[in-house]
């Protein structure tokens, strides 16, 4: 028999060698034709007597990437419709959908062959369990040879056997610790785990495979034989008892709870492992059934899924420009940002030139540079040799000269016009034709800097957020002149970088700071109010925000946001901003020298290390404190979302952001916007516009106008709209707006 | 309803609940046999006439399983028709069988009872039953789950109870019970356990240290930080009370209840049920009730259940002359205090179970027993028994002297 995703090859000792290679795909993954496939062969190996046993591979770099996602999403389409007609309905149809490949995996391992998963690559989610569904597990050495149960990373977890395989395999503890951060384990650390049985050289791994089955492996799984005793112990023992009641604080520890899937995934585990094994399938099968219904799971795979991988493959690159290969990009400016950009710059392989105004500050914008990759050495993320290459890359000067046949200069010097003026001139008089110069401001419209150009179609904003080398996005601004060369350049030059790119169009504060903006303000009128810091700050927390207002705005520092109040009233008027807000943060800047973090005295304290910094306790003396029993966590959770999200909103209607995927993932990997939503637009289509304006409506009768729904969330709730459906679906998808 | 008068009440002595505890080497049926016997043979009582011995044990397993309270019956002699069950309500379970004997008197279907508990902490061990509430994710998550003494430290910061003031809170506990012991405030109704023989086994409170001062205590290392860091559930005590910004660890084994094992029995009835068996009453059940609270807190019950006990009795705080809420923690009883303002001098005035110890099932029958002492030495009338539980709820009961 043949088949379109697998070859079979059995060899004299009888061994079929199952070769998964997918013609039109990167990477192999699990679709229905390659269900139907496999069950095929499944049978096959089984019923031909020649075949004494299997060994599954891949013809491709990798192993697998698992279930197949965007097939994924449509299926969360089809939920969403047809729930509205039969809900129990639904449940039952994708019951049995999800136990499709439970069930297989299952047929496999009592098919009394043996069968062996020969893990040459990444081997992700659906494809690790299938494997661990095989009776023998080798994996080839090498750095790229990865394995993880990721789905909880998405908003779902492992529902085809993983959550009854790994705790089976190995202790309770690391198998829940695995499947609910989806971490990835090296074939080392799965081997320590007992979840593959050997480590093969490369080019032995096939090999390795097919002796495990010419001594003898035997065709039945530890939980199939009597007496199967599970490695961690009993959930009722003495270990069991240590460890269950800690399994959800440490859940809620780590992820507040907000995350129904990582639930999902401990309630398998304990229920499971109670119950022999078919049962505990059986339970899982259930969770995951309920999982899939989530809105978290539909908004989770649809933003850090699809909509990510769009993002990052170009979604917005304009159509008919050749792609742009860097071969130099002049950094100006060798502070912190410049610093930081020039390092992620050489760690794509691209050499920087990094200019500032005298040698000395160069060679410590480089330094950075060497810090990030001692520290990397350090911890074996990187070789000696790649961090000697990477720095080699990196060539700090003051001479501008040095820019001549840069590809794509990015100035992030001081936030002053003046200064970006001269630095703009001088690097356009050595740059040629075509060459791209980008600005990193993070305050100035690009519109009013691209005036210092002689070309202001080939200038552009790319707007990198602190620390460089950790955040993972990258706004990229258009002026009104920007071209679609330089857009596709920026674009270019972040995918080369490994970042995502959101699209902008120039406004003051683009679209992430404004919406930060609005976090930090909506617990400024909190203290007014007297709501406890304490409060404030864990519920924005709880509610799914990676740091609080409070400490953000520590960090960011207490006067910048006071030199921002104040260039906005120089520029909009008195009324531009709350007054309250002003008083409050005059009071702390003037009155209490409280700069933030960077003097050590901020919103909150900063002792000494290893003390851990706490709120200022005079600040609750600021305000009158109400009696944190009568504050609503649940108003303040609402407020903190509903205030970012009709930020978004406004973005939108302005037309600063013009595709919804942008603001979601913007929001996500901008400033950490609660990612169960799948981000700020999600999060109202989620609610429902209606259901979201009405809140908005309730919450502006209590806390201002500044939650007035707009007029475009209005009409959009009147027509039954949402983002996705108005503005999704390639609105505005490659073109400059 | 009928009113339901208590007649008698005896406990052990509370033995120093670990292996080498006085009490250690006596199983959970001998000790609830010998506060049935003891009842029996201070009120020559008819035990076929006996309509039911409700016992609280809140690890009823392996030795205590199985319906304890039946087989004391049997290890005490009782005649065949005297019937035993026993109940659980976690800490509150001994106080509990009090108020469920008071219930099947106030109906009118039993005339005589026994109430009370038993509890072998040496022997089978805190958590031994297991349960839902604390091992399964989709109780202990929603619950917030987290063990007593990570709630107790997040009662004392969160409403401000510095680590001297538990420590003081304590430190006063030794020296009323060490008192109370010199005075011979329990002497009537404390039974020394004795071996077959006749042999004292114990005879005191073995738990107390009655020297303890704040400088003994100061030495202590916080029981329950490790626990709260490693564990999570410091997260989860911020998470459930948002306000607290981090849990400080204030409870020690000097300022928490004592572990030890122990038995208390209550003869109780109707008045027609005491007059035919020959009893005088010495007080009545005036009024009890239950009630959930917030799980996290867990231990903040009692206030609760006082506000809606008083409300239901019709009665205020200032008509209590005594307060006897149980001492799990030292937090607990000064949160109840500063709740309902309640001066130190009118609750626990005898100490409690920071000195002397908690076995669980039986305390809440002990400390009924204590306090009702305390009203006839200085004759006074009222008392209320109150006692947090596991879960987070409350138990309490209101007697007065007859």
């Amino acid at each position: 028999m043949s088949y379109k995703n697998f070859t079979i090859e059995t060899d004299s000792d009888g061994i079929a060698l199952i070769t998964w290679d997918m013609a039109d795909k990167t990477m192999n993954v699990f679709t229905l034709e390659v269900l139907d496939e496999l069950d095929a062969i499944v049978d096959q190996v089984t019923n031909d007597e020649a075949v004494k046993g299997a060994v599954i591979t891949s013809g491709k770099s990798t192993f697998s990437g698992g279930a197949d996602l965007t097939m994924m999403n449509s299926v969360f389409e089809r939920i969403q419709e047809e729930r509205a007609k039969d809900p129990s309905g639904v449940s039952k149809a994708l019951f049995d959908q999800v136990g499709r490949m439970t069930g297989l995996f299952r047929k496999l391992e009592t098919c009394g062959k043996p069968w062996v998963s020969a893990i040459n690559g990444v081997c992700m989610g659906g494809a690790f369990e299938m494997s661990l569904a095989c009776h023998g597990r080798v994996a080839a050495d090498g750095k790229d040879v990865k394995m993880a149960l990721p789905e909880v990373k998405v908003g779902i977890f492992p529902g085809a056997g993983g959550t009854q395989r790994v705790p089976r395999l190995t202790n309770q503890q690391d198998a829940l610790m695995m499947m609910t951060t989806g971490q990835n384990l090296s074939p080392k650390k799965a081997k320590s785990l007992g979840l593959i049985h050997e480590i093969a050289e490369p080019d032995k791994l096939i090999e390795t495979a097919k002796q495990m089955i010419r001594d003898g492996l035997k065709p039945v799984q530890p939980w199939d034989e009597k007496g199967f005793k599970l490695p961690g112990g009993a959930i009722w023992s003495p270990q069991g008892a240590q460890l269950w009641p800690a399994v959800s604080a440490n859940l809620r520890k780590q992820s507040y709870a907000n995350y129904p899937a990582a639930i999902a995934i401990i309630k398998c585990v304990y229920e499971g492992l109670q119950v022999p094994f078919d049962t505990g399938l059986r339970i899982e099968q259930r969770y995951f059934t309920e999982i899939l219904q989530t809105p978290e799971a539909y908004a989770m795979v649809r933003s850090l899924f699809v909509s990510l991988q769009e993002l990052n493959k170009g979604a917005r690159r304009p159509a008919g420009i050749e792609k742009t290969k860097f071969s130099k990009i002049g950094v100006v400016g060798a502070g912190f940002m410049g610093a930081g950009i020039a390092f992620v710059t050489a760690k794509a392989g691209i050499p920087v030139v990094l200019i500032d105004r005298d040698q000395n500050a160069a060679d410590k914008g480089k330094a950075h540079s060497q810090d990030l990759v001692a520290a990397a050495v350090k911890k074996r993320r990187m070789s000696e040799e790649d961090g000697e290459a990477l720095l080699s890359l990196i060539t700090p000067t003051t001479d501008y000269a040095a820019l001549d046949g840069a590809d794509l200069v990015i100035e992030a010097v001081f936030e002053d016009r003046g200064i970006k003026k001269t630095v703009t001139e001088a690097a356009e008089a050595v740059l040629a034709p075509g060459s791209v110069f980008a600005s990193n401001t993070s305050t100035l419209p690009i519109t009013g800097l691209a005036e210092n150009s002689r070309r202001p179609d080939d200038f552009v904003g790319i707007h990198f957020f602190s620390p460089v080398d950790k955040m993972m996005l990258v706004e990229i601004i258009l002026g009104e002149k920007t071209g679609d060369k330089a857009l596709a350049v920026a674009l270019d030059y972040v995918q080369a970088i490994k970042k995502t790119p959101i699209v902008v169009n120039d406004t003051r504060g683009f679209y992430v700071n404004r919406c930060v903006m609005r976090y930090m303000t909506e617990a400024y009128s909190m203290l007014i109010e007297g709501i406890p810091p304490a409060m404030i700050e864990n519920i924005a927390k709880m509610t799914g925000m990676p740091v609080g207002p409070l400490a953000l705005n520590d960090e960011v520092a207490i006067d910048l946001s006071q030199k921002v109040n104040r260039a906005t009233i120089a520029d909009l008027g008195e009324g531009a901003v709350d007054p309250r807000h002003v008083e409050l943060i005059d009071t702390m800047v003037d009155t209490h020298g409280r700069l933030g973090r960077k003097n050590g005295k901020g919103f909150y304290d900063y002792p000494a290390k290893p003390a851990k910094k706490h709120l200022w306790p005079e600040l609750k003396d600021l305000y009158p404190q109400q009696d944190p029993d009568d504050v609503s966590v649940d108003e303040v959770k609402r407020r903190f979302l509903a205030t970012i999200a009709l930020e978004a909103a406004r973005t939108m209607e302005e037309g600063i952001v013009t595709d919804p995927r942008e603001a979601d993932i913007g929001s996500i990997l901008g400033f950490g916007f609660a990612p169960y939503t799948g981000g700020a637009l999600s999060y109202i289509d989620g609610l429902g516009v209606k259901a979201f304006v009405d809140m908005c409506d309730d919450l502006a009768s209590r806390h201002g106008e500044h939650f007035k729904p707009t007029p475009l969330l209005k009409e959009m709730a009147a027509n039954g709209e949402t983002f996705y459906a108005r503005f999704g679906a390639g609105a505005g998808i490659g073109q400059a707006a | 309803m009928a009113d339901a008068f208590i007649y008698d009440h005896v406990r052990t002595p509370r033995g120093r609940g670990k292996k080498d505890g006085s009490l250690h080497e006596v199983p959970s049926v001998r000790l609830g046999a010998k506060v049935l016997e003891a009842v029996r043979d201070r009120n020559e009582l008819d035990t076929s006439q006996l309509d039911d011995v409700v016992f609280g044990c809140v690890d009823p397993v392996m030795e205590a399983g199985g319906d304890i309270a039946r087989a004391s019956i049997f290890e005490a002699g009782y005649a065949t028709e005297a019937p035993g069950m026993q109940i659980n309500r976690f800490c509150a379970s001994g106080l509990d069988a009090v108020n469920m004997g008071a219930a099947k008197i106030g109906q009118g279907a039993d005339d005589i009872v026994i109430t009370g508990g038993v509890e072998s902490m040496s022997r089978v061990g805190i958590g031994m039953s297991g349960g839902a509430w604390f091992m399964d994710p989709s109780v202990n998550l929603p619950a917030y789950f987290m063990p007593q003494g990570v709630s107790a430290d997040l009662i004392a910061t969160k409403y401000g109870f510095s680590r001297d003031e538990v420590d003081a809170y304590s430190v006063e506990s030794q020296k009323r019970a060490a008192h109370a012991w010199e005075k011979g405030y329990f002497k009537n109704s404390v039974i020394p356990v004795k071996d077959q023989n006749g042999l004292t086994i114990l005879d005191h409170d073995e738990h107390m240290r009655p020297g303890t001062d704040m400088q003994s205590l100061a030495s202590l290392n916080a029981s329950f930080e490790i626990m709260g860091e490693m564990g999570g559930f410091d997260a989860v005590a911020v998470q459930a009370h948002p306000d607290v910004e981090m849990v400080k660890h204030v409870h020690h084994a000097g300022n928490s209840s004592g572990i030890v094992d122990g038995a208390a029995a209550i003869l109780m009835g109707s008045e027609e049920g005491g007059r035919k068996m020959g009893l005088k009453p010495r007080a009545k059940i005036r009024a009890f009730s239950n009630i959930g609270s917030d799980p996290a807190l867990m231990l903040t019950g009692p206030v609760d259940v006082t506000r809606k006990l008083l409300d239901r009795a019709g009665m205020t705080r200032d008509d209590i002359d005594l307060f006897e809420l149980n001492e799990a923690f030292a937090s607990v009883v000064l949160r109840y205090m500063q709740a309902l303002e309640i001066p130190h001098d009118k609750i626990n005035v005898n100490g409690g179970a920071i000195a002397m110890g908690h076995p669980l099932g039986a305390t809440g029958a002990m400390i009924l027993g204590t306090v009702l002492d305390e009203l006839e030495r200085r004759d006074l009338n009222t008392a209320l028994v109150t006692l947090c539980i596991g879960a987070g709820m409350g138990t309490a009961t209101i007697i007065e002297r007859v």
